[in-house]
């Protein structure tokens, strides 16, 4: 039965306590058997808060369930959740993240009047002209020339960045921050990227070579995983 | 079965009459069997630059409502036995011309003609929606402005949504050469680029365009002049002939020399 199998583990690190929980039994039985647990054991009154991340191991917690948890850890003074953990997360939240993370490609060329909006990165292979626009929650790359208006990082991601074999946009934006072409004519640069620079609060436009430095995780896939 | 071809640019004023008119006459010149129509309900001119104005009797808004026939409104030209202009209503309302109603003439045109050419308005709206509706196949025209290459790209990403109509063509129409050199005109190969279609041909800014339609007669009507002989070099491309671009370059050319001359006289 559940009594006889300990249903939650403590364990003490340096930075604090990691609570295990069996994922077995029902959320109700977890939450009585913390009660029980964590009401034995006493801190004294002038130690310092204690913080606690929760390992839940294959279980799943609803919002409110969540909420319900970290209120009874916070009924029991000097405990402060830091986090909950869990190897479960709900199929939509993965299709959102394998969407966040693909390289969406758009082989056309995106005329005056024309907006392409994606999910994820952008990889187009065409032109953007003057009067068109490409909007991406990720990065965007174009294989060709950027003339018009390029939105990266939609509505909020800072790291994006754009980069284009021929840059002569009328206007860069990047998650919040916008920039435009100057008043007096020039030419476009070729093989160059746009990016935050986060010192100078606004974008820059610099050589492709730079962003092996300043965005080194555009690489590989972990980079999605810790965006989600 | 004839073929339709609406000429287009988004812009008003860059030529689109002029051009299917000159563009009509060289073909007819040909003697291909040509309809010109004109869709811009309200604001006609196709039947001024034709010279045909006075022979009007029945209009394309008379055919879609059934006061007349299509060959009762039929204008045959006063120069060339094939070719013929049905023109637009001056008094109706754009709302009068309907797609289906477009087609259906088209359609029947396309039976006894070649070459049906379509004068679209200005615009994006319900005129422009028209004069595609029965198109084969589309020409953009423009001028080597950005206001016009802007809006010819706008029209071309619209045409490219027409399933019916295969990927339109382009004419830079008004090219003064001189501007171009100094930098203060697009010059074609950069036109062609950001658009990025198929170039059918280029035309040079000529007094003689204004003067010819000003009588009412196409200017590629009168074999002597540049841009005669530019609509005429369309017209072959449509027939599918290849005919290399007429170079810019010949009168400045002659200036050229002549500032040489007289620069070694100084």
């Amino acid at each position: 039965m559940a009594g006889s199998k300990q249903l939650i583990t403590i364990k003490g690190t340096r930075d604090g306590l990691t609570l295990y929980i069996d994922d077995s039994c029902s959320f109700s039985e977890m939450l009585t058997e913390l009660e029980a647990t964590l009401s034995t054991n006493h801190v004294a009154e002038d130690e310092p808060m204690i913080t606690v991340t929760i390992q839940l191991g294959n279980r799943y917690l609803h919002e409110n369930q969540e909420e319900q948890l970290r209120e009874l850890i916070r009924s029991k003074n000097k405990l402060v959740v830091q986090s909950i953990e869990s190897n479960v997360i709900p199929k939509k939240q993965a299709l959102d993240w394998l969407e966040d993370s693909e390289v969406k490609v758009v082989n056309k060329v995106v005329r005056s009047g024309q907006v392409i909006e994606v999910q994820g990165d952008m990889l187009l292979i065409g032109d953007v002209n003057p009067g068109g626009k490409i909007m991406a929650s990720g990065n965007i790359f174009v294989m060709g020339n950027l003339r018009g208006v390029a939105h990266a990082g939609v509505p909020n991601n800072r790291e994006a960045v754009i980069a284009a074999a021929y840059m002569k946009p009328t206007q860069l934006r990047i998650a919040d921050y916008i920039s435009r072409s100057p008043d007096y004519e020039t030419e476009g640069v070729y093989m160059e990227c746009g990016i935050i620079d986060h010192e100078q609060e606004k974008i820059i436009i610099d050589r492709l070579q730079i962003l092996a430095r300043k965005r080194p995780d555009i690489n590989g896939f972990e980079r999605r995983m810790i965006h989600g | 079965m004839g073929e339709a071809i609406v000429i287009t640019s988004g812009k008003g004023g860059v030529g689109k009459t002029t051009t299917t008119a000159n563009i009509g006459t060289a073909l007819a010149l040909m003697e291909k069997k040509v309809c010109l129509i004109d869709t811009d309900i309200g604001l006609r001119n196709l039947d001024v630059v034709m010279g045909l104005e006075n022979r009007i009797i029945y209009d394309i808004v008379d055919v879609i409502q059934k006061r007349c026939k299509l060959k009762q409104a039929l204008i045959k030209d006063k120069r060339f036995d094939c070719l013929y202009l049905l023109p637009a209503a001056q008094t109706s309302d754009k709302s009068d011309l309907t797609p289906e109603g477009m087609e259906a003439i088209v359609a029947e045109l396309k039976q006894e003609y070649d070459y049906i050419l379509i004068d679209c308005p200005a615009g994006i709206e319900q005129g422009y929606k028209n004069a595609v509706a029965g198109a084969d196949k589309a020409i953009v025209v423009t001028t080597p402005e950005k206001s016009s290459v802007r809006d010819a790209d706008r029209i071309i990403g619209l045409l490219e949504k027409e399933e019916k109509v295969e990927p339109p063509h382009l004419i830079v129409n008004r090219i003064r050469n001189h501007m171009v050199k100094n930098g203060d005109m697009l010059d074609v190969d950069e036109i062609v680029q950001i658009l990025s279609i198929e170039l059918l041909g280029i035309v040079a800014d000529d007094d003689e365009v204004i003067k010819a339609s000003n009588h009412g007669e196409p200017v590629a009507f009168h074999p002597n002049t540049k841009a005669s002989l530019a609509y005429r070099n369309i017209a072959r491309r449509i027939l599918g002939e290849t005919v290399p671009l007429l170079s810019l370059e010949e009168e400045k050319g002659m200036f050229a020399k002549m500032k040489k001359f007289l620069g070694m006289r100084s």
